[in-house]
């Protein structure tokens, strides 16, 4: 076991949209998709990332972390902790993944496993214009791509549950999620009778990342997201906080849009 | 069976084993969950006076025979905390609120809000500015805010001491003088590491306090100590992680003892530690109470009456004037 921030070396910065980078390390960490690292960013903060590649994340700049995170460039180095969490548990034929913004970057890893391993791969992607579309490629390398935009600028106008009247989500053995707490909830709810083999890759305020500290504990059972998670089924989902409230880094509950 | 039944400061509990301050402890559906996992009573995460975002991270860094932390007190303030204390009873044992402030008149205000089964105070993080072990290595400082709390409530009050001392006893006294139902021994001790890859020091604030196994041993000492000189009861933390652990404490004479880092390595282990100590009792034919202190009874180094205790405050009593409460067979 490694107790250490492993050092990890930037071989390149993909920029990818306007405030979205991805960052390629020197080395694979060998994850399960679904898993994630706490990258430190040294002299400043210390926050989870999923993989989007075994040797990647995708960091969409939202603060002062994520901001000096895809202002690095290669050479340069970050600190890491993990692969952490649970990780997607691959299961059935034919998976459906639906993704909305950054949160199509796991997913996009996901798939690529998935079709390696034979599974047929569907994908449902969402993003708030043109501009912020991602990983299109690697989507439609995959198999069957639904693309919505909620301005109409490319693909289905809408949120990416627009996009959900396309498909049968009963013609999948397992559903993928990851992207905006509003729209993962949406879609929960919409495919309620579903919510069993839904999968849902969640956001919660991490700061252990060990199970020990309480931050990420989600209401009302208790499950520490950063070790239990951060992939929770749908039908636990539905009966949790999750699209009620979330909490910040103080405890305090917040809003969750 | 054995039954580890009993009081421990003050409060009735059915086995020993308590949910040290911190661990899971923000919320108060995580607090519960660790009641029903099989923990006598459960601490909260230290709350104060105003809403706290705590440190940047690294908060923790893993060590291979401990852990070392710099959270930073991250609380939502005792105005937001009732809530999670109403949940966090619903797992049916005591739950005791862990509180801190900067002055006695802060400790008191948050206590007299609060409806909870018992007060801890924190007079022992290591690494937060003009809280904890700051205010908390002063003899007379834990004596005033003791006083103050236990004026405030009609709870048991708990006082957690900070190892981070020449003389820990000398704290136990002050919290026993200022009205202590029990002391809590101990937070963590002082600590830092550093990533030779680039210099950093890791936590976001360069210096956090180490749990775990590596402190055991250094508790062990604290709570001898203690219970050496104190007339209420020591509750034993730091690097309990399986029943070997926790009967050491006992019989260095804990009346409770705490969990806390062993909880990364799942909840489950307080139903073993729980399951281990009742094995072991009926193994041996001893009671909870048989060999609780025991180590004081066999050990033929009991502290003298002699040993000087730092006279650093005029409050606290000197040693001459605490009566051992133990008596040696
Ligand atoms: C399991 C998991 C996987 C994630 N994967 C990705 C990813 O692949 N790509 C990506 O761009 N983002 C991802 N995030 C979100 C990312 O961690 C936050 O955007 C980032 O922490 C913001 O940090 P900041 O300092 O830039 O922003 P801040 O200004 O500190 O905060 C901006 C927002 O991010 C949230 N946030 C801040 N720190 C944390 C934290 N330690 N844990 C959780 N949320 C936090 C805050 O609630 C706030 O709303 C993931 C989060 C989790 C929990
Ligand atoms: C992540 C973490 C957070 C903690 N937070 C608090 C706290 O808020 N208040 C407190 O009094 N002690 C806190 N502690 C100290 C523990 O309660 C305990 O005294 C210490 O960790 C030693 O016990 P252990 O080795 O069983 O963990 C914290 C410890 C850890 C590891
Ligand atoms: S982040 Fe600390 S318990 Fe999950």
């Amino acid at each position: 076991m490694r107790f250490r921030p492993a050092n990890l070396v930037i071989k390149d910065v993909v920029r990818e949209t306007a405030s979205v980078s991805t960052i390629r390390f020197d080395r694979s960490l060998d994850p399960t998709p679904g898993q994630y690292i706490m990258v430190w960013v040294r002299g400043v903060d210390e926050i989870p990332m999923s993989f989007s590649a075994p040797d990647s994340i995708t960091v969409h700049a939202v603060g002062d972390a994520t901001r000096a995170l895809c202002a690095l460039r290669p050479g340069d180095s970050v600190g890491s902790r993990g692969p952490f969490g649970n990780g997607f548990r691959l299961t059935g034929e034919r998976i459906l993944l639906i993704g909305g913004g950054v949160g199509v970057a796991p997913l996009a890893f996901l798939g690529e496993d998935a079709r390696a391993r034979g599974v047929e791969v569907t994908s449902l992607i969402g993003f708030r214009c043109r501009e912020d579309i991602i990983f299109l490629d690697r989507f439609r390398r995959l198999g069957d791509v639904i693309l919505t935009t909620d301005d109409g600028s490319a693909g289905i106008e809408g949120r990416a549950s627009a996009g959900l009247s396309e498909i049968d989500p009963e013609d999948y053995s397992q559903i993928y999620l990851c992207g905006p707490e509003m729209m993962m909830i949406d879609i929960i709810r919409r495919c309620r009778e579903h919510a069993s083999r839904i999968q849902a890759s969640i956001n919660r305020y991490f700061k252990c990342a060990v199970g020990i500290c309480g931050s990420c504990c989600l209401d009302p059972d208790g499950i520490r997201v950063c070790v239990e998670g951060p992939v929770i089924t749908g039908d636990r989902l539905l009966e949790s906080e999750f699209g009620r409230y979330r909490r910040g880094p103080s405890g305090m509950r917040e809003s969750c849009y | 069976m054995s039954s580890l039944s009993g009081d421990v400061g003050g409060l009735r509990l059915e086995n020993p084993l308590i949910l040290a301050a911190g661990i899971l402890g923000t919320t108060g559906a995580s607090m519960r969950r660790v009641a029903l996992e099989g923990a006598g009573a459960v601490v909260t995460k230290s709350i104060g006076v105003e809403p706290r975002d705590g440190h940047p991270g690294p908060t923790v860094v893993r060590l291979g025979v401990g852990l070392i932390n710099a959270m930073g007190l991250p609380n939502p303030s005792y105005r937001s905390f009732q809530d999670e204390i109403d949940i966090a009873r619903e797992g049916g044992v005591p739950v005791v609120a862990s509180i801190f402030g900067s002055s006695p008149e802060e400790f008191a205000e948050i206590a007299s809000a609060l409806d909870v089964d018992g007060f801890e105070l924190n007079l022992s993080c290591p690494h937060a500015e003009g809280y904890g072990m700051e205010i908390g290595c002063d003899p007379a400082n834990v004596e005033e805010i003791t006083r103050a709390v236990r004026r405030a409530v009609n709870v048991p009050v708990w006082v957690k001491l900070t190892p981070n001392v020449t003389d820990i006893r000398v704290l136990g006294i002050a919290a026993q003088r200022g009205g202590a139902n029990a002391v809590v021994a101990i937070n963590t001790l002082k600590a830092m590491a550093i990533d030779v890859e680039s210099g950093y020091p890791i936590l976001g604030n360069v210096i956090g306090g180490l749990s775990g196994p590596a402190i055991k041993p250094v508790a062990l000492r604290c709570v001898y100590e203690l219970s050496g000189v104190l007339e209420i009861p020591v509750i034993g933390v730091g690097g309990v992680s399986c029943w070997q652990d926790a009967v050491e404490m006992i019989m260095a004479g804990a009346a409770g003892v705490q969990i806390g880092t062993a909880l990364m390595g799942g909840l489950e282990v307080i139903r073993d530690i729980t399951s281990g100590i009742i094995r072991f009792l009926d193994r041996k034919g001893w009671s909870l109470e048989e060999i609780r202190g025991i180590a004081r009874r066999r050990g033929s180094t009991a502290p003298s009456k002699e040993y000087p205790l730092s006279a650093s405050s005029t409050t606290s009593k000197s040693f001459d004037e605490v009566e051992t409460h133990k008596e040696v067979p």
